[in-house]
């Protein structure tokens, strides 16, 4: 259906170019006649998470390739940025890792909707010479490291379940996302999950009071003191650690295995866990053996209600298409497809979109 | 009037208006002075505006916290519970060890580059310089991560921890990421500021001064130290005070090395946090109400804190401007 309708496009372009400024015919098909001229210009933009950032400008690139006439820019200012962006109505979509607040929801004007668009997983990466294997981790160790408690790389606990490496009686240098993150989100989601006590203590946020280390910007910061400073442990995106060519921890997940963060590992956790009505769903510490235990949605937030119809419902195809089409450029940017059954959920919502009366997607 | 007009036609009649005090006023100089007024007051409305807009901003994080804010250690934003004691505290504490690098650097390259340098050294050596004040701040901050961090760990911090240990300033973890990093990577930005305004003080010394001073038999550093030097005292104590301030607003290339961590540590090697890092750091993902005003509460303390430095600073001048202008062999 889509192929043709980016051929129907094509076609148009081609007549409109030819004949000039005119309206464009629309052919009766057995779609419904679209209502968006073809020749118009459209622009939209968006804002948020940067998590998502390389796989949406990849998404945006190649759209444009293929509907020269929608020019998307997204911002990827941050998930709290794209909340606010979006509950101000100053852009056309807001993208955020971590699903909005009851009451954020609330200021805003209209009914948002989260739309799941990726899948992503957070890794521990750590620098520690003496270690040529990978390093496997349980969670209250990783609890115990990032609340301070564990300091030394040769701590008995951290043996238990390395019993070949040579670890060294080094202190641990731990490194956390000083800047408001959804990564920070999603990490500490999974802490609070495993240990009621950092739950309490310290809690789930895009910022929150570390017990110990140090802070650095970004992904790329954090990377950053990984790479340089022998001794460290930090958490960051997977595609940071795998472009950088960082080792990344096996985390034993709730069956008691260790999982390496694969994309299968990803898929695994999305496919364990069932999503709601909403649409929202935290992924992390699911359960199944292959799973990776700190995995997450990333989610594009829309209005239901559309203020302009014309820019709604290339909106709502840009999505549909990112989320079919799109989702094959996934593996090739460390990120995990959407689960055929989720797609199904997020296609019927999507197909609720609307502008006043008219349905944005009824031709799709 | 009228008879200049008949001497030289290219002197064009000038409209006159009234003012209230029945004098003549040239409408040219009337629409000058108005425009150049109206500009200078907008620069002031800005700063006005810009302070209200923050206290505005920071209205419900006043009213929930109260002076309480400044005194407070504690940052939390899942608990929302707000303190800025360790950012003033690094902001601070950063600046002025910065200031301790980077004024005898510069004043060493001004007196060399205005009284020492042979002519031919003068240009590349100050250029030079300057070139140092065009590089972004975050390349600064790459910089930091990649070359002065590692080298500090390695290198600097042990050594310091050996010999000066005993003292609380040279103990604990050694990370290459912490205060002294981000002291160093400021006095590195802020030198060719103070280096380029002392230069122009020193060069504007009356040579008389100096010649007297060699004529009376001083050496080279003698004229500097007894001549030079006293009579651009305040001159310089501007330059520095024109560093102290871009260290103060620095945020890019000092969060990327400090270490972001709020807590207060009389220790170097520890990681601190500044007002201007906490708010780039978080303002970009902060929701909820209280926590965007807690923010914007450390953008007007950061505000605050740079116009009472200034005011001293100005105090400073003037005192050292007053100051009898001699000094001793």
């Amino acid at each position: 259906m889509f192929a043709r309708r980016n051929l129907l496009v094509g076609l148009l372009l081609t007549l409109v170019a030819c004949k000039g400024n005119q309206p464009a015919p629309v052919p009766a098909a057995s779609e419904p006649a679209p209502e968006v001229k073809k020749d118009e210009a459209i622009s939209l933009t968006g804002a948020g998470a940067t998590f998502p950032y390389p796989l949406y400008s990849k998404w945006i690139s190649e759209y444009n390739k293929q509907n020269p006439n929608v020019k998307i820019n997204y911002q990827s200012i941050g998930s709290g940025g794209g909340i606010r962006q979006i509950t101000a109505n100053t852009v056309d979509f807001g993208a955020t890792d971590a699903p909005m607040k009851e009451d954020e929801a609330k200021q805003a004007p209209g009914k948002l909707f989260h739309i799941p668009a990726t899948i992503g997983a957070v890794v521990v990466a750590y620098n520690v010479p003496e270690v040529t294997g990978t390093l496997r981790l349980a969670p209250e160790v990783l609890v115990d490291i990032y609340a301070g408690k564990i300091k030394k790389w040769n701590d008995p606990k951290i043996k238990a379940d390395n019993a070949d490496a040579k670890l060294p009686a080094k202190d641990i240098s731990v490194v956390y996302r000083t800047d408001g993150s959804g990564t920070t989100a999603v990490f500490t989601d999974y802490l609070g999950k495993v240990s009621a006590e950092w739950k309490e203590k310290v809690g789930v946020g895009k910022v929150v009071n570390w017990p110990t280390g140090l802070g650095a910007k970004g992904n790329e910061g954090v990377t950053g003191q990984v790479k340089t400073t022998p001794y460290t442990i930090g958490y960051i995106e997977r595609a940071y650690a795998s472009q950088n060519k960082l080792p990344m921890a096996e985390l034993k997940n709730k069956s008691g295995k260790f999982v390496a963060p694969s994309i299968e590992a990803m898929s695994a956790a999305a496919d364990a866990v069932e999503v709601p009505e909403e649409l929202f769903v935290s992924l992390s510490n699911a359960d199944g053996e292959a799973v990776y235990p700190i995995t997450s949605y990333s989610y594009l937030l829309v209005y239901e209600n559309a203020k302009d119809a014309t820019k709604g419902e290339a909106l709502a195809k840009y999505i549909w298409w990112g989320l079919h089409e799109g989702q094959k450029f996934s593996k090739d940017l460390d990120y995990a497809p959407i689960p055929s059954k989720v797609l199904a959920k997020v296609e019927v919502r999507l197909k609720e979109l609307r502008s006043g009366d008219k349905k944005l997607l009824s031709g799709a | 009037m009228s008879v200049v007009h008949e001497v030289s036609p290219l002197i064009r009649p000038r409209s006159k208006i009234l003012t209230r005090f029945g004098r003549e006023v040239n409408w040219g100089d009337f629409v000058f002075r108005r425009a150049t007024a109206l500009l200078a007051a907008l620069v002031i409305a800005a700063l006005a505006a810009m302070a209200a807009a923050m206290v505005h901003g920071s209205a419900e994080s006043l009213s929930k916290f109260g002076l309480g804010f400044i005194s407070s250690r504690v940052w939390d934003p899942v608990r929302d519970v707000y303190g800025a004691l360790p950012f003033i505290y690094g902001t601070i504490a950063s600046s002025l060890l910065a200031l301790c690098f980077a004024v005898p650097i510069s004043l060493g390259v001004a007196i060399f580059l205005s009284e020492l340098a042979p002519a031919w050294l003068r240009g590349p050596v100050g250029f030079l310089v300057e070139l140092l004040a065009a590089v972004p701040s975050v390349v600064y901050g790459l910089w930091g991560i990649f070359a002065l961090a590692p080298w500090l760990r390695t290198t600097v911090e042990p050594f310091l921890g050996r010999t000066l240990g005993f003292l609380p300033f040279f103990q604990g973890q050694q990370r290459g990421f912490g205060m002294l990093a981000g002291g160093i990577i400021l006095a590195i930005m802020i030198t060719p500021t103070i280096s380029s305004v002392s230069r122009e003080v020193l060069r504007a010394v009356p040579s008389a001064l100096r010649e007297g001073a060699l004529g009376l038999g001083a050496t080279p550093w003698e004229a500097v130290r007894v001549a030079v030097l006293p009579y651009a005292r305040s001159g310089l104590v501007g330059a520095t005070i024109l560093g102290l301030g871009r260290a103060l607003g620095e945020t890019m290339a000092i969060t990327m090395v400090i270490g972001n961590r709020s807590e207060i540590s009389a220790s170097l090697f520890a990681p601190s946090y500044t007002m201007a890092s906490v708010i780039a750091n978080e303002f970009s993902e902060a929701t909820g109400s209280l926590y965007l005003s807690a923010l914007a509460e450390v953008g007007l303390l950061l505000f605050v804190v740079t116009v009472l430095l200034n005011i001293v600073a100005r105090l400073l001048v003037w005192r050292v401007g007053r100051l009898p202008q001699s000094g001793r062999l």
